[in-house]
């Protein structure tokens, strides 16, 4: 071989090396689902990287963790009589015998009344940045007394909450341990609940533990399914990192009138979006959707198969028909069992009296 | 005569850096890569323009709601590239309504 064959035979192979990184990195997505599913070990390698868990749980600076915070927040959280009628906790909807949510297709308020809406979980929430469906709420402090005023929800004007609560002699040690030198009032109490609300985290899944290197965890079906979910089946486009979500709003292409964060931001772009929910504990979470229209994940997963059912302005472009088989449909569903943890049953609080 | 000439003269100046004012109006580039802004906070000079590129694997749609300095991006696909110009003095809020965590800072002065 001449030396200048060899010579350009060099440039090319360094060439080719020197292209690895940047499929690696920026083009990754983009060829996944240009492509379909990651085609080498080393694709799927680097994507895994993607879905480690955090080490800690994030605290505001002006509401840092403390265990008397979470008890106290806890037996709010457990206490129906934040509500007008006395019958309904934040637990009736945020119930962690449902993971978090009450298994309803819409939420059940005041007056046996069913809401708008499907109960979101309140899984992770310390990640969220804004919260409810349409996000109109920018703190879990914000968000906690909420349902609580809320005439279709506890119907409970705060000030008489303030009011109930202070009358309950034993509350009184529960707030001066968790914010001493505060009075009882709407401010503590909701950062007492979203500090409790910080604390609901979902446990180690089969999934943590693959990603962790245990690859034995998930089963080889479950493996294909994460593939899909990176690649062809696109879902990563939104529920994206280890919380499966993107913590975005989307038109997903549900026929309704509910215009979601379009009511709360008018934007073209926002009608009927809802935000992304977590996947996190998904198959213990039926049903799904925000308006619980989906009885099951097989069903869902036929949604976003079809691309969605509207035809809109507003529909996400990444809403559009997959094309998925019949296998990689079954590789998908092996793949979200693979999020749920198998958490220690929550303790019931013994309420002030 | 010598009056016409200075006069002639200052004219031309005149023009010369009157036309010249939007040669100096400048282009900056915020990119979207991995749901983030490539910087939270810019500084720029009145009558310059922001391209912002969406160089992301996903939609982004970059919009301001700052009153005086609102504007609507709509959806930009991976690749795409829109300009705007920031023609007022003050602090533009600039966000992507489909991932709320980005967030830019326009200080125009």
């Amino acid at each position: 071989m001449k030396t200048s064959t060899r010579a350009l035979l060099l440039m090319l192979v360094l060439g080719l090396i020197g292209s690895v990184p940047g499929f690696l990195s920026s083009d990754r997505a983009k060829a996944a689902a240009n492509t379909g599913p990651p085609s080498s070990n080393l694709t799927r390698a680097h994507l895994k990287q993607k879905y480690v868990r955090p080490a800690s749980i994030p605290f505001p600076a002006d509401n840092l963790y403390s265990k008397d915070r979470e008890l106290l927040g806890k037996t709010l959280f457990f206490d129906p009589r934040l509500s007008q009628s006395g019958s309904i906790a934040c637990a009736s909807c945020h119930n962690p015998g449902f993971s978090w949510g009450d298994g309803l297709p819409r939420g059940i308020g005041t007056g046996m009344k069913q809401l708008g809406r499907r109960s979101p979980t309140i899984l992770n929430a310390a990640w969220s940045d804004l919260l409810f469906w349409d996000g109109r709420a920018d703190s879990l402090e914000m968000q906690a007394l909420g349902p609580i005023a809320s005439q279709r929800e506890m119907n409970m004007p705060l000030d008489a909450m303030v009011k109930v609560l202070q009358g309950i002699p034993e509350y009184k040690a529960l707030f001066a341990s968790a914010y001493p030198g505060e009075p009882i009032n709407e401010k503590t109490v909701a950062r007492a609940i979203a500090s409790f609300e910080r604390t609901v985290v979902s446990g180690q899944a089969p999934f943590d533990r693959w990603i962790s290197g245990d690859e034995s965890a998930i089963s080889e079906d479950a493996k294909r399914g994460f593939d899909l979910f990176n690649g062809k089946a696109g879902c990563v486009q939104c529920h994206s990192e280890w919380n499966f979500t993107d913590n975005g709003f989307h038109d997903v292409g549900f026929e309704d009138s509910d215009r979601g964060r379009g009511e709360r931001l008018p934007l073209e772009g926002m009608q009927f979006a809802f935000k992304t929910p977590t996947l996190r504990n998904v198959d213990r979470r039926a049903p799904y959707m925000h308006e619980g229209n989906e009885q099951t994940l097989a069903e869902v997963i036929d949604f976003y198969d079809r691309g969605g059912d509207a035809r809109r302005k507003s529909l996400s472009p990444e809403m559009v028909p997959l094309h998925l088989t019949a296998q990689e449909k079954t590789d998908l569903l092996a793949f979200l069992s693979t999020l749920t943890s198998v958490d220690k049953p929550v303790a019931f609080p013994s309420f002030p009296r | 005569m010598i009056n016409r000439i200075i006069f002639g003269t200052l004219s031309v100046i005149a023009l010369v850096t009157l036309s010249a004012f939007p040669l100096l109006a400048a282009d900056h580039e915020i990119t979207q890569q991995d749901r983030h802004f490539s910087q939270t906070e810019i500084t720029i000079k009145v009558g310059d323009t922001i391209s912002f590129k969406n160089d992301d694997e996903v939609t982004h749609n970059v919009f301001s709601t700052t009153p005086g300095m609102e504007f609507d991006l709509h959806r930009q696909a991976p690749g795409a590239s829109s300009t705007i110009p920031f023609n007022k003095v003050g602090d533009a809020e600039v966000d992507c309504s489909i991932h709320p965590r980005m967030k830019l800072l326009v200080h125009v002065r």
